[in-house]
């Protein structure tokens, strides 16, 4: 085989490596791209939003293409005990605009769409073939991947991993450690079939108009972890996850028993009924935040997405900050080729500077406490607040003969009782965490 | 040696979804696969290229998108991808495709030469007719040899070839002359995984596209839907059965299972019973 040797090749076609790909490719570049599935999307798994802007910044009119299930005017935050949920509702027709801010979408349709404008750009994409590990130099630069098929590699200026979540060539390659527990959340989700006009019905929604659901509570048996129920066209998906730390450590039953117990709350049983489940998932997102974030370029290589641990746990954020990092790699990668530089970390290091300088590491930074926060104060946050709420939620609204300033000082008590002086605490730390 | 490879692209039945409410198949998003049956003939046909030399090239015929399934052919090894495309090929029935394909093959062999083999999927998995195959080999004058399970010689010096064929009751084994059709019979080989090299080649290749014009065909009622005599006269999802599997327990026993299993067939089957005793009478 004769010796070709890209620009680049990136290693994974989800919404960075995507997103590097087109960047990169767009821009005149010779990019070889390697995904293990059948296609972009089929091993791809999230809830999933897609939050425009990231998209917008590479691909201005995608709405007229990408397919997309619905926007959302209606997000609920729910805080959830055993029997209810108490939560806020933001909903405004202003969501309604020409260019709509987050979509629901299907992953294994938008990511062959997305990797398909990748191929339109001029790269050359690889598919059903793993990247089993990193080929250098003797000095050690890395100069191509080696893959599951016969063959002596693909060789590259630079290799960019966007081989999401698990990283297992950087791990492999010793660029990064193995996924601790603490850092990373196992997720469940199934997706829930029902006719358009029931959704529509169910929601208050007409046309694209969808709502978002996240919840918390009760519902993870003290563990951290969150709940949503996204609305897609034809569909409902929902899912929860939890640390991985907290499943092995709780051992309260695996995701799916959580699942089955959310679908059966009081709160979601209505939404879902009737509907037929006819698909279900699983994955791993890393959430422990800006200190989780493993070292990011190296001679000859570069990581961006879910391998570069780039997900906002606390605003449920992550394939707009894997589509900017994606997209910021491959900037810094072109100015490189274009002034004729080597990939070398040293030269690398401006896309550090250029994540510095977006709202991905501004973000990761400001809330680089949480995940410590929560390891200590997780089952106060998860279960005791919750069920506190919804508690003062049920002494406010019942009218039952007794006056108000009794019912305030139950509550007050109520609270006191539980937490006694950790409020406070709780509400320093909290406060210092979110700053 | 030259071997030709008709391949079909079909939808990916086991990811196929009926639609929970209208009760239609949602082919939205359903991603497309070579014909499985395919894919025995072209592994065939890339032994042979490995043992006798020579080149494989693919064909079919389709929209655009099929060329998809050339790419991923050649992604398993082969040399060439040609598609014939043309809305004018819309809707074709078995006869009108075999034409078409005929006309292809005609058209390929002009430019490299006539193929010795030409290899066709038993049948597809979403028309399950059959027929494409022997249609192509009697426009062409070819050999016809289906459910090949496994070919036995090739004599190039003398054009023969000698295959095993799965009969109504055994296996035949054939002596037949070059240039053939052959149909493999599933489970016969099992597709190889491509090399580095293959699937970059894929990638990377211009998969040549013809229309109808460019294969010579200028009558074009014998095309598409005006050249395909087949009707659909209705489609419908079939009524589930109101019985359900009966389950006999595995236990107590492996004649006791037996004896259970035929109780039940006797219960739901009277006539069968009186047959068969009346039949073990004389015994």
């Amino acid at each position: 085989m004769n010796k070709i040797v890209f620009d680049a090749i990136v290693v994974g076609a989800g919404p960075a490596g995507n997103s590097a790909a087109y960047t990169m490719a767009n821009a005149g570049l010779n990019v070889l791209q390697i995904e293990r599935g059948e296609y972009s999307g089929s091993k791809n798994v999230q809830g999933a939003i897609l939050y425009s802007d990231a998209l917008e910044q590479m691909i201005p009119d995608f709405r007229e293409e990408a397919p997309l299930e619905r926007h959302i005017v209606e997000q609920r935050i729910w805080m959830m005990d055993d029997r209810g949920h108490t939560g806020m509702h933001h909903r405004s027709d202003d969501y309604n605009e020409d260019l709509p801010n987050r979509y629901t979408i299907i992953r294994a349709q938008f990511d062959k769409w997305f990797n398909r404008q990748v191929r339109d750009a001029g790269a050359t994409v690889l598919y059903e073939t793993t990247v089993t590990g990193l080929l250098r130099d003797p000095r050690g630069q890395v100069i191509g991947v080696q893959t599951d098929r016969e063959g002596e590699g693909y060789y590259a200026n630079v290799v960019v991993l966007a081989e999401g979540v698990n990283g297992l060539v950087g791990q492999r390659s010793g660029l990064r450690s193995e996924l601790r527990p603490e850092d990373v959340a196992l997720a469940v989700k199934e997706m829930h079939f029902l006719p358009q006009e029931t959704i529509e019905s169910r929601f208050n929604i007409t046309g694209d108009e969808g709502v978002v659901i996240e919840a918390m509570g009760t519902i993870t048996e003290g563990m951290i972890g969150t709940a949503f129920l996204y609305t897609n066209r034809e569909s409902i998906s929902i899912g929860i996850g939890c640390l991985v730390s907290e499943l092995s450590r709780v051992g309260k039953g695996s995701p799916y028993q959580l699942l089955d117990r959310f679908k059966a709350h009081p709160s979601i049983r209505g939404l879902l009924e009737g509907s037929e489940m006819k698909e279900y998932a699983a994955h791993l997102i890393p959430e422990g935040g800006y200190r989780a974030i493993p070292e990011l370029v190296g001679d000859g290589w570069i990581c961006v997405g879910d391998a570069g641990h780039f997900v906002n746990a606390v605003h449920r954020e992550g394939s707009n900050l894997a589509m900017t990092t994606g997209r910021l790699a491959a900037e810094t990668i072109i100015t490189l080729n274009q002034r004729g530089q080597a990939c070398t970390k040293k030269a690398l290091g401006a896309y550090r500077q250029r994540l510095d300088d977006s709202f991905v590491m501004k973000d990761m930074k400001k809330y680089k406490d949480v995940p410590r926060m929560l390891e200590k104060q997780g089952s106060t946050i998860m279960d005791t607040y919750p069920r506190l709420m919804n508690g003062a939620a049920q002494t406010w609204f019942r009218v039952d003969g007794r006056d108000k300033k009794t019912k305030e000082n139950e509550i007050v008590k109520a609270a006191w009782h539980v937490r006694g002086l950790g409020l406070l605490g709780d509400a320093v730390k909290l406060a210092r965490a979110w700053r | 040696m030259r071997i030709f490879v008709c391949i079909k692209q079909v939808p990916d039945s086991a990811q196929i979804r009926v639609h929970p409410v209208t009760n239609t198949i949602m082919r939205q998003g359903v991603p497309t696969i070579i014909n499985p049956y395919d894919l025995f003939g072209l592994e065939e046909a890339l032994r042979l290229r490995d043992s006798f030399g020579g080149t494989v090239t693919v064909l079919t015929m389709g929209p655009p998108m099929a060329s998809e399934s050339l790419r991923k052919a050649l992604g398993y090894g082969a040399d060439r991808g040609l598609l014939l495309t043309d809305r004018f090929f819309a809707g074709s029935d078995t006869l009108a495709t075999s034409y078409a394909l005929s006309r292809l093959i005609e058209k390929a062999a002009e430019e490299q030469g006539m193929p010795q083999i030409v290899f066709c999927g038993k049948q597809t998995i979403d028309g399950d007719t059959a027929q494409v195959g022997p249609g192509i080999a009697q426009r062409l004058g070819l050999s016809q040899l289906t459910y090949v399970s496994a070919i036995d010689e090739i004599d190039p010096d003398k054009g023969t070839i000698t295959v095993r064929r799965r009969a109504d009751h055994g296996v035949q084994v054939l002596t037949s002359r070059l240039p053939a059709m052959i149909t493999m019979l599933e489970g016969s080989n099992q597709i190889r995984r491509g090399t580095q090299s293959d699937v970059l080649r894929a990638a990377q290749a211009k998969v040549t596209q013809w229309n109808a014009a460019a294969v010579g065909i200028t009558d074009l009622s014998l095309c598409g839907l005006r050249g395909s005599p087949t009707v659909v006269k209705r489609v419908f999802a079939p009524a589930a059965r109101s019985e359900k599997a009966e389950m006999i327990p595995a236990g107590g026993g492996g004649s006791a299972t037996a004896t259970a299993l035929i109780d039940a067939i006797f219960k739901r089957q009277p006539a069968l019973e009186e047959d068969l005793i009346s039949a073990a009478g004389g015994y």
